[in-house]
């Protein structure tokens, strides 16, 4: 650049406002991640009193005792992981089966309206939810499908006990139709990202449609698939007012799925407000943090799984 | 093959593939069906409440028949609105330097990653962490705090619709703005981002449409609050936050109330999403 007899001119007022521009920018970009951070120190040293107190341990007792002042998370980190496991096993397949749906057999016109009223799901809010829950799903269950259940399976502990129509059961219903838009637009995503030549192929050897989706198409998304099942996850595990409506409030591991319990988040939402002593709301910050790490990390498998599929090399396995 | 035809093999396939298509047809309705049982029940049961005093009218005493949302409709429309204040500068922001600036470098890529992580942190413990850094240190609930705590959820939306729609824009469109002279920044903020901004807008409106239903991060943030009131430093209503309150409760009127608010509720949320999907469809890049 350097043409003899031109000297280098001074910084020029329009230079200098690119440049303060693009730091800006930078900066704000920075913020998003400097909030992440924020989120994880505040509620870490929100905890910090009860952990303090407790220890480790605060995580694997099941004692829940306000006017004691004993605290434990078992119970709830129990029926956040039920509630969300019963979640993704209602849940998981009628996604999946309504995402190959949409991206392998549904016509062309029929796509679009389909796709778009699975992802109204996920646009109800969750207290909508929680109402259509409590005042229409809890009856129901109550009065029909538990008893039946429980007459056809009363053999095994899981289905026994007086029905409630709140409980654990409940929750993990609800939360069921809370994941599917999540992961039905997820895998269906992936399972598009699949070239065509490997279906083509498939078809070209004579395989049924079912065939080719199975031999050739679910295999080469499966990374995918999985991310998008985690995601449904971690959604199951962090929503809270849907659950808190039906899971019916009472921190205690129950034997059968009928029986109420409590998640992380539905206690943390319950009681905060009303805790009594500096040490309950500690301890509510340190449920609140587990619950941010685990989603955390459930998250952050997910999104490198799904990342791997649309960025990567796809089926190259 | 005329003999493999007819072998119990090719049927058994044929059969097999004719259930497994069957369960996933059985699958989508399913999944539609579901939509339409918990519309269908907020519609049906919302109707009956919807009247002009649930529009008009505060919240009577408990156990008291009669009142309205007002005071929640008004809290839940300026919280939305400050939420977009405080997230909409900062998430367009940190678009463009992901779009524009960082691109594919290494700082970018890890912004990019945590606003996705971000979308996945629970609602209620973005109120937990809201209310440790303002409702503790102003020493009360405020819808000040609410609207924060909307921010939050609202953010990583917005940055990564953001990126999306920019990185759509052709790199012609900004050489052609560059070779005329003009600033990077300048192109930047006045050709590239309107060349996008329906998509953006897009972005924008379903972060509101979710901000908007959202309930467990105004629990002990926003708090609600009975009264009319307009004074965002002071504790505020707001209709997910009230339908709640009102769901738990003993009282039927309430109950019939909660449904009505739902209703209004699902429709503002659903209106917000069709105007982001239509808004969507006319983006250059988009369709």
């Amino acid at each position: 650049m350097a043409v003899p007899g031109i000297t280098r001119r001074p910084i020029t007022k329009s230079q200098l406002a690119d440049g303060l521009f693009g730091l800006l920018v930078g900066l704000l970009g920075l913020g998003v991640l400097g909030l992440a951070v924020a989120i994880g120190i505040n509620l870490a040293s929100g905890a910090g009193p009860a952990l303090g107190r407790f220890g480790p341990v605060f995580f694997s007792r099941s004692v829940w005792d306000p006017v004691r002042e004993e605290f434990g998370a078992l119970p709830f980190i129990y029926g956040t992981l039920a509630t969300s496991f019963l979640a993704l096993l209602l849940g998981a397949p009628v996604a999946l089966a309504t995402a190959v749906f949409l991206a392998e057999l549904a016509p062309r016109w029929l796509r679009g309206p389909v796709s778009y009223l699975v992802e109204l799901l996920a646009a109800i809010p969750s207290v909508v939810y929680g109402l259509w829950g409590l005042f229409v799903l809890a009856p129901l269950l109550r009065a029909a499908i538990e008893p039946a259940l429980g007459g056809w399976l009363g053999s095994v502990p899981l289905f026994q006990g007086p029905f409630y129509g709140v409980g654990i059961f409940t929750g993990g219903i609800i939360l069921a139709i809370m994941v599917i838009p999540t992961i039905a637009a997820v895998s269906r995503d992936v399972i598009r990202a699949v070239p065509a030549d490997q279906r083509e192929a498939m078809l070209a050897l004579g395989a049924t449609r079912w065939e080719t989706i199975r031999l050739a198409v679910l295999p080469a998304a499966r990374s995918g698939i999985i991310g998008a099942v985690l995601l449904g996850l971690g959604r199951a595990l962090g929503e809270t007012m849907a659950v808190t409506m039906v899971i019916g409030n009472r921190p205690e591991i129950p034997a059968s799925i009928f029986a109420p319990g409590y998640t992380m988040a539905a206690v943390i939402a319950n009681e905060f407000t009303e805790a009594t002593s500096d040490l309950h709301l500690s301890a509510l910050f340190g449920i609140g943090l587990g619950l941010f790490l685990l989603t955390l990390l459930v998250n952050i498998l997910a999104r490198l799984l799904v990342w791997r599929v649309a960025w990567g090399p796809v089926g190259g396995e | 093959m005329d003999g493999y035809r007819l072998t119990g093999h090719y049927r058994r396939r044929k059969v097999e593939n004719f259930l497994a298509q069957g369960l996933m047809v059985l699958a989508a309705v399913l999944s539609v069906g579901v939509l339409f049982a918990v519309l269908g029940f907020v519609f049906v049961q919302g109707v009956s409440g919807l009247d002009l005093n649930l529009l008009t009218q505060t919240p009577r005493p408990p156990g008291e028949p009669g009142g309205g949302m007002a005071n929640a409709i008004a809290g839940t429309v300026i919280l939305v609105t400050l939420a977009c204040v405080f997230s909409l500068p900062v998430g367009i922001g940190a678009g463009i330097y992901l779009a524009e600036y960082g691109r594919s470098g290494g700082l970018a890529q890890l912004i990019r990653f945590m606003a996705d992580v971000l979308t996945g942190v629970p609602s209620i413990v973005v109120g937990l962490f809201v209310y440790a850094v303002l409702v503790l240190p102003l020493g009360h609930f405020s819808g000040l705090a609410g609207s924060f705590a909307l921010g939050v959820i609202m953010l990583p939306t917005v940055v990564r619709a953001t990126e999306e729609m920019l990185r759509q824009v052709p790199d012609a469109i900004r050489e052609a703005g560059l070779a005329l002279g003009l600033e990077r920044w300048k192109v930047t903020l006045r050709i590239v981002l309107p060349t996008a901004f329906n998509g953006v807008l897009t972005g924008i409106l379903l972060a509101v449409a979710r901000a908007a239903g959202e309930t467990a991060p105004l629990l002990f943030t926003a708090f609600g609050n009975r009264f009319w009131n307009l004074d965002p430093t002071q504790p505020m209503a707001a209709l997910p936050l009230q339908i709640f309150v009102y769901a738990i409760s003993p009282y039927d009127d309430w109950h019939r109330q909660a449904w009505a608010g739902a209703l209004l509720l699902v429709a503002l949320v659903l209106a917000v999403s069709l105007v982001a999907r239509l808004a969507g469809r006319n983006t250059p890049a988009g369709s």
